[in-house]
């Protein structure tokens, strides 16, 4: 593949998390990387130079899901590398991280670099495999950290699995320790979940679905920080949804413990109320909160209390949704509307754009130790292009991915992506 | 019937899917309507022509003897011809969801579907996809309409008014459909409603549902006109909501020594079938203030109403 000429970003609005920048300017992209950036690079440029006029467009590093279901290998029906990174490019997303919980498991070093292979042969972003934490996700042995880390394993998670044993997690977060390992997890006491498939209260009583109590999430997390406190481990909660959570993050961090948190998009822009009429796109795990908890969530983005968002993307097809709410898959698709959601909140007022972007793509870069997340001059040009004022509705018949269980079927958005650079190569223009 | 006040009655919906929704009108209209079939169904001629060349199907994913024949002979009796599929015969066992099932059937021009499943919402997310009227006859732990209107029209017989009155529901109420129905009609009738039970079988939020909440049957019960009792699970008796059938039956069972606890003319209701012994004892069960016989009376009566209601609004009516 020749490599694409150069591109000049012109007087975009630049915002980047990584130096806090906010600022106007123009980027040149050659060669893969970001060249220089300065207030006026139309001088002296090489002929070929593609010049974009970006005068009504943010450029943001690219983002970095940290949590995305995938489906290959095993079920490709569901998505496909190929088809999530053509979802994960139309929505800026520039890397992916994928979750192990596929057939086979990703719990071999064989099977990370087969994710590897297919992702460079077939992706259109960067993907990156999270491994399994246990041997085939069943929450007893752990697995092969050392050796999978080696492979290209970003860090070590049993997906949508909750580790119940504590000896088990503890043990891990010690192994893992000396090899840097970052251990996610899915903070759901499996007992007290029980049957629950919505958030527990008075709206489940009265739709007569069993509830899931807050508390199986926030007694996990408890657990876990007490266990990365005595192992010295690196902890990172996979998605948190209630104030009572939060201020257990708040004390471990407080006390200097390695923890950091991720919230979903779907838990910082719905509710709970959203499953009335027993809509079963949104039926999510952890389950969407009551109001009063996703307005806890957003705050704590806002602190950086929350360090990263995440789209939870989990393409299911109707064969397994189109159900009744108790008997139906959990899950919703995410990357192509993670942050045009997102974007809701700062047009809300609730956060700013730069907090926005750092939640997204700079907090996941660091945590994961990738290099992304950022505009420096010499950084790979993974580069999202946002038209903020540009209000649509979402049509799920023109989402990419392979399936079209999303929450925000036909919602309003305010801002969206219109093109989207991967390594310096346009994979993705609105037009 | 020379002068028939319920004709001009109508329901202005296509589905009974719950009570939620219903006004107090349309509530007392049906239980109107309902009288009327009360009297025809004590009369050796039973029959009405109001559903003649219309077909009611009676889809049960749960097996329930008494209230599919409840609603077969309601059907039948308005003259409509009733078909009735259970779980253990459909091609559900198969593998066919419960949207195949629905489009299935529709293609054969039904008019009624009187549906019956085990998850709650499975009965409203059926009549999304189907052209014809759809009862829910129970779904899940969610709605149980049905019930809950001839439990109002047996307590209006007997009582005269609902308004007022104060009604106990007592037993399993977090996985009871019929709880559910039964507080928002009878409060949406200015009935005063109380629920007993042991605090795990209270579902979370239940003080937000405008009830009164008793763990202990002596207080709960102290004064009631109604006294109306549901029915334990079996696989709920033994350690995982209570400890034991008969810890249950001593703390909560309905039993004559509890009983003096409500006012003295106060009445009993069981929405059936009862376990005697566990929840009620069968001295009060068939005693002289059980209703619990008049009850399964007016389940014709007032499914007979709600079917007739409901075909006013279907095509070529």
């Amino acid at each position: 593949m020749h490599e694409p000429r150069p591109i000049l970003l012109a007087k975009a609005r630049l915002i980047d998390p990584s130096r806090d920048l906010d600022t106007r300017g123009d980027i040149l992209i050659a060669d893969g990387v970001i060249k220089d950036i300065a207030p006026n690079l139309a001088d002296g440029l090489p002929p070929e130079t593609e010049i974009v006029d970006c005068r009504r467009l943010v450029a943001v590093p690219g983002l970095v899901d940290m949590r995305a279901f995938i489906g290959e290998p095993g079920a490709e029906h569901r998505e496909t590398l190929a088809s999530a990174s053509q979802a994960a490019a139309a929505g800026g997303v520039t890397t992916i991280i994928c979750q192990p919980d596929t057939d086979p498991v990703i719990d071999d070093p064989a099977i990370v670099d087969f994710i590897l292979r297919r992702a460079r042969d077939t992706a259109i972003v960067h993907v990156h495999p999270m491994a399994a934490l246990t041997k085939g996700l069943e929450g007893r042995e752990m697995t092969e950290i050392g050796l999978l880390g080696a492979a290209g394993a970003v860090a070590f998670t049993d997906g949508t699995r909750s580790i119940g044993s504590a000896q088990v997690l503890r043990r891990a977060l010690t192994y893992g320790r000396d090899f840097g390992a970052l251990i996610v997890h899915h903070t759901q006491d499996a007992s007290l979940a029980g049957e629950g498939v919505m958030n527990e209260g008075e709206l489940a009583s009265r739709l007569g679905l069993a509830g899931l109590s807050k508390a199986a999430e926030t007694i996990v997390f408890e657990r876990d920080v007490r266990l990365a406190a005595i192992t010295g481990g690196r902890y990172h909660a996979a998605s948190l949804t209630c104030a009572d959570s939060l201020e257990v993050l708040r004390r471990a961090k407080d006390a200097g413990i390695d923890v950091t948190a991720s919230a979903s998009i779907n838990h910082l822009t719905l509710n709970e109320r959203d499953v009335v009429g027993y809509r079963t796109f949104f039926k999510l795990t952890p389950p969407l909160r009551a109001e009063d908890d996703r307005l806890a969530l957003v705050q704590g983005v806002a602190e950086g209390l929350i360090d990263i968002i995440v789209s939870d993307h989990n393409p299911q097809d109707v064969e397994v949704k189109r159900l009744p709410f108790s008997e139906a898959a959990f899950g919703a698709v995410g990357l192509e509307t993670m942050l045009a959601a997102g974007l809701r909140l700062v047009t809300s007022g609730a956060l700013d754009l730069m907090t926005l972007i750092r939640a997204m793509s700079t907090k996941p870069a660091e945590r994961l130790g990738l290099p992304a997340g950022t505009l420096r001059p010499g950084a790979r040009a993974d580069i999202a292009l946002i038209a903020l004022d540009d209000a649509w509705i979402l049509d799920p018949l023109t989402l990419k991915s392979r399936c079209r269980n999303t929450p925000f079927d036909e919602a309003r958005f305010e801002g969206r992506v219109v093109r989207t650079l991967v390594a310096g190569r346009t994979v993705y223009e609105y037009v | 019937m020379t002068s028939n006040p319920t004709a001009s009655f109508t329901l202005p919906r296509r589905h009974l899917l719950g009570i939620e929704g219903l006004s107090p009108q349309e509530i007392v209209g049906l239980l109107d309507l309902a009288e009327e079939f009360v009297l025809l169904n004590r009369q050796v001629e039973k029959k009405r022509a109001t559903l003649r060349g219309r077909t009611q199907i009676n889809l049960f994913f749960e097996a329930s003897t008494r209230t599919q024949a409840s609603f077969e002979i309601a059907g039948k009796r308005l003259g409509a011809d009733v078909m009735n599929m259970s779980v253990s015969t459909s091609s559900v066992k198969k593998g066919e969801t419960l949207i195949d099932t629905a489009a299935t059937l529709n293609a054969m021009h039904p008019d009624v579907l009187i549906v019956r499943h085990s998850a709650s919402g499975a009965v409203e997310l059926l009549a999304r996809k189907v052209d014809c009227a759809v009862v829910n006859a129970g779904d899940g732990a969610h709605e149980h309409p049905t019930q809950a209107l001839l439990d109002a029209l047996t307590i209006r017989r007997n009582k005269g008014r609902i308004e007022g009155l104060t009604v106990a529901i007592c037993g399993d109420i977090t996985h009871s459909r019929v709880a559910r129905s039964n507080m928002l009609l009878l409060q949406a009738l200015g009935a005063q409603v109380r629920v007993i039970a042991p605090p795990t079988l209270l579902p979370k939020g239940i003080e937000r549902f405008g009830v009164t909440v008793y763990g202990d049957m002596r207080e709960g019960l102290a004064d009631v006109d109604i006294v109306m009792m549901l029915r334990l699970q079996r696989e709920r008796m033994n350690g995982s909501y209570v400890p034991s059938v008969k810890e249950y039956f001593h703390f909560w069972g309905l039993d004559e020594a509890k009983l003096r606890f409500a006012k003295p003319d106060a009445l009993v209701m069981h929405p059936g079938p009862m376990n005697r012994g566990v929840e009620i004892d069968s001295a009060v069960a068939d005693g002289a203030q059980s209703l619990i016989r008049e009850q399964v009376e007016m389940g014709v009566a007032v499914r007979m109403a709600v079917l007739d209601a409901l075909s006013r609004n279907l095509p070529n009516a």
